[in-house]
């Protein structure tokens, strides 16, 4: 590897990129997390290691069935979304960037509401089953194996595909031998996330799930926030971690492992013809609707009103409400607010990281941003509570903890999308510049950023749409003058009656058309900067 | 400095500006009230809070009931605001054992009805809300069936499948039906609920699930099931948050077994604005904050004489005789029943 033979100033350079992801990490996980362990462990002076928790036949179960589920969503998110990545990614066809942006809306949409339209839709035996949680997470995380993948699957090189189908090998013998190697580190990469995501599931395991089911997640916070037996839930909280750890390390270095297949220079997806069509059509329609059906619901439930469809629901928005302390049409700006800040922490942080994830000795750093989406959210919360009482760090009531909450849990979605791009960068052309005089951050400006525009792109959206959809962090840290839309969506849930009911369903309306619009202008304004260069 | 990391300053900055912001504010100029999700009161009520006593009032919310509770507990003697409101007679114990609040007895507190008069010298009642069962009319009607009347009606074989209830392990509505029942049949509270059970009782973590995912009669709720643990108000609720005007309220309540809770609010130790909140409390104890307590939160004034809106006249009911337990049996019991009560229901 090239770590070692760059000259001293790169070495400056290196400290400065890594200054930042460590600064954040330490001070936004790394201490609050350590303030609320030490809380629930140290009593009296003395370390109380809770191995007792840790081995109750109780434990054991709720371990046993977060991992195995996680396992099979995993699974089945994968073998759900690969048609629509290849339709999305290899062939050019009218709507196919909206597409790509809807795909997006079940992620960000509050778990409360998808929920909802579960229960409406499932049929009564299913409805409240392991099959249920298992389905909600696939509805929720195929925008993430699209997203990532997909850039992948563009770039692979079609010669080499049609070269192969001439010399007699068939659709699968291609499959197994030409695409997979091609799209594997990112497919370690997505799947890392979607496991991350089940493992630590909470909202769809309390709700589709009921009281029989519980993940880590969930149980960390009935012990943390309902039971306040801060030992058990610390106990279960490392546990949680240490597994989440473990992931991140094979799935990084499986990702890097992979990372060394060569890789084509990028092709332009072009119209299908044939039978193609076909099946293009069929793996976009058929994925779209079934992510459409739950959406379409909110749509209905938000437009209902009494004797028919209107706007009511959407007019009442600007009115004062005792839901909220504000009227509700301020989430939609501080959703906004809120995720333009946590989104360009999240970028600055990411790009950092995945610019020294791909040298040698990167994995560390790689790692270790990964973790705060294992982190119980709810002890997280309580750390910030404590360690953020004293100036100048009394954060605990500030408004942009939800800013920083966020930009924790997008961070991981920016590096996972640049880190495999960056790995397949022909070093070649690196090397070359580096022969003609460039500098290294020559280097980076002149030949990593402009062939990464278009993952910042999808980074950039991915975290956006992360962020405006992120509750879990962000309840245990917004303040009521300041609700995001989640939040707000939340909070009219919480009370019976249709005019609250219908606000909620209408502002997840809104939340889901921010998302489109977005996503959409992120990938446009890449996009265009990268043809400039 | 490498360019992507230039883009970082002005981010640092800022944070560092904000936290300056928020640290070392000598004379107090806000007081700052520590609640749960449900607080709410109306904007000419603040306002008149805000006029009347020179300060700005700032509300922090966190979690439902017990977990705004805990937060507050883990910050004791160092709390994030001034007073602290929502904890009720089931969590009291908690509060007082974690030395949570100082003692304040307001002048006001000679204006409560004496039913509610506080347990503790530390801390105030505010309102008071009854946990009730909430059944759809419009379900019964249709099928020609009685509405369930009694707890005992419940184990019926023509309720069978109806009900649904809260974990009382993670929802302050569900904790308080089991309270109820154990109020109601003392020792033998096991043999009710496995009746429950085997009348196919659906248990949900939390009252949203069951209220609007679960019962039939909430407005717009996918739910199948008519009969629902709720709060005696609720059937005012669906009046009030109608989408077109109603003369008749969809759900109605049924009053016996109806359970208690008494909501107090108390000044935290260590709060930096000690006479402010003193003055909150007062507030909140004035006609003035108790007349607006039903239609803000949904749960009844404790003092005496506040006169209530027409909708909660007209489709809520005040349950004459709920059904109470002290704070001291709840704390002795609360754990083991709530253990006992998920080994009968849930597994």
């Amino acid at each position: 590897m090239d770590g070692d033979r760059r000259p001293l100033t790169s070495r400056a350079g290196t400290a400065l990129l890594a200054a930042l992801p460590l600064g954040f990490l330490a001070l936004f996980f790394a201490w609050p997390l350590v303030a609320i362990l030490e809380r629930s462990l140290v009593e009296g002076g003395r370390l109380d290691l809770p191995f007792d928790v840790l081995t109750s036949r109780s434990t054991i179960e709720i371990a046993w069935f977060t991992l195995w589920q996680a396992v099979v969503s995993t699974a089945l998110t994968l073998v759900a979304s690969l048609p629509l990545t290849w339709a999305l990614a290899r062939f050019s066809f009218t709507g196919r960037r909206l597409v790509e942006a809807l795909v997006l809306v079940p992620f960000v949409l509050p778990t409360v509401v998808v929920a909802t339209a579960f229960v409406a839709l499932l049929p009564d035996g299913v409805e409240r089953s392991v099959w249920a949680i298992l389905l909600a997470h696939v509805f929720f995380n195929i925008a993430v194996v699209v997203r990532i993948v997909g850039p992948f699957w563009e770039g692979q090189d079609e010669r080499a595909w049609d070269a192969a189908a001439t010399l007699g090998a068939g659709p699968l013998r291609r499959l197994r031998l030409l695409t997979a190697p091609a799209l594997a580190p990112a497919l370690a990469a997505a799947a890392s996330i979607v496991f991350l995501f089940c493992f630590t599931s909470f909202g769809v395991i309390v709700i589709l799930g009921g009281p029989r089911y519980a993940t880590l997640e969930a149980e960390i916070y009935n012990q943390a926030a309902r039971a306040f037996d801060l030992r058990t839930a610390a106990a279960l909280a490392i546990l949680q971690l240490a597994a989440v750890a473990v992931v991140v390390g094979v799935a990084g270095r499986l990702e890097r492992r992979l990372g060394g297949a060569r890789r084509a220079r990028a092709q332009r997806p072009r119209r299908p013809v044939g039978a193609e069509r076909a099946a293009v059509a069929g793996c976009v329609l058929v994925t779209l609707g079934l992510l459409a059906l739950p959406l379409l619901a909110l749509v209905e439930r938000s437009l209902a009103v009494a004797g028919g469809y209107g706007l009511d629901h959407y007019r009442a928005l600007t009115r004062e409400t005792p839901a909220l302390f504000v009227a509700p049409w301020h989430a939609i700006l501080n959703s906004l607010l809120f995720a333009a800040a946590a989104t360009s922490l999240a970028l600055a942080v990411g790009v950092c990281t995945s610019l020294l994830a791909v040298r040698a000795h990167g994995g560390t750093l790689d790692a270790l941003v990964m973790l705060p989406l294992g982190a119980s959210a709810a002890m997280l919360g309580f750390g910030f509570l404590i360690a953020f009482d004293d100036p100048p760090l009394d954060l605990r009531s500030s408004a942009w903890l939800v800013a920083v909450a966020q930009a924790l849990v997008a961070t991981p979605f920016v590096v996972r999308t640049l880190a495999p791009a960056l790995r397949a960068v022909d070093q070649r052309l690196r090397d070359a510049a580096a022969v003609l005089g460039a500098s290294p951050s020559q280097v980076r400006r002149e030949i990593d950023l402009p062939l990464l525009a278009r993952a910042l792109g999808v980074a950039a959206g991915l975290a956006f749409a992360v962020c405006l959809g992120e509750f879990g962090a962000t309840v245990f840290v917004a303040r009521a003058d300041w609700p995001t839309l989640p939040v707000a969506v939340f909070r009219f849930l919480g009370r019976p009656g249709a005019a609250n009911a219908g606000q909620a369903m209408a502002l997840c309306v809104v939340l889901m058309a921010l998302t489109v619009a977005t996503a959409l202008a992120a990938e446009r304004a890449f996009a265009l900067r990268g043809r400039r260069r | 400095m490498t360019p992507w990391c230039k883009a970082l300053a002005p981010l640092v900055a800022a944070a560092a500006l904000a936290a300056a912001a928020c640290g070392g504010d000598d004379a107090p100029t806000e007081v700052v009230l520590v609640t749960h999700d449900s607080f709410a009161v109306s904007k000419p009520v603040t306002a008149e809070f805000e006029r009347a006593s020179g300060l700005t009032l700032r509300v922090l919310q966190a979690g439902d009931a017990g977990e705004a509770l805990n937060r507050a507990l883990l910050t004791a003697g160092d709390p994030q605001g001034d007073v602290f409101f929502g904890v009720d007679d089931s969590l009291l114990s908690r509060a007082l054992e974690g030395d949570l609040f100082v003692e304040y007895r307001s002048d006001e507190l000679g204006r409560v009805q004496p039913a509610f008069r506080p347990p503790d010298d530390r801390v105030a009642p505010v309102d008071h809300g009854e946990v009730c069962l909430n059944v759809d009319r419009g379900w019964f009607a249709e099928r020609g069936l009685a509405p369930p009347r009694t707890l005992e009606d419940l184990t019926l074989p023509r309720y069978r499948g109806l009900l649904v209830v809260e974990n009382p392990a993670t929802s302050s509505p569900g904790l308080a039906f089991l309270l109820a029942t154990v109020a109601r049949y003392g020792d033998r509270w096991q043999g009710y609920w496995r009746k429950l059970r085997a009348n196919g009782v659906l248990a949900v973590d939390g009252w949203e699930e069951a209220y609007t995912q679960q019962f039939s009669g909430a407005a717009g709720s996918p739910g199948k099931r008519p009969i629902v643990v709720s709060y005696a108000t609720s059937p005012a609720a669906e009046v009030i948050f109608a989408s077109k005007p109603l003369t008749e309220s969809p759900t109605a309540t049924v009053e016996d077994g109806c359970f208690r809770q008494v909501e107090y609010a108390a000044v935290l130790r260590g709060a930096r604005n000690e006479e402010g909140a003193r003055a909150l409390i007062d507030f909140m104890l004035s006609q003035r904050f108790q007349a607006d307590v039903p239609t803000s939160m949904f749960v009844y004034p404790v003092r005496d004489g506040v006169p209530l809106p027409a909708a909660f006249r007209e489709h809520a009911i005040v349950p004459a005789s709920p059904l109470t337990m002290s704070p001291d049996r709840i704390a002795a019991g609360r754990d083991r029943w709530i253990d006992e009560w998920t080994e009968i229901v849930v597994r």
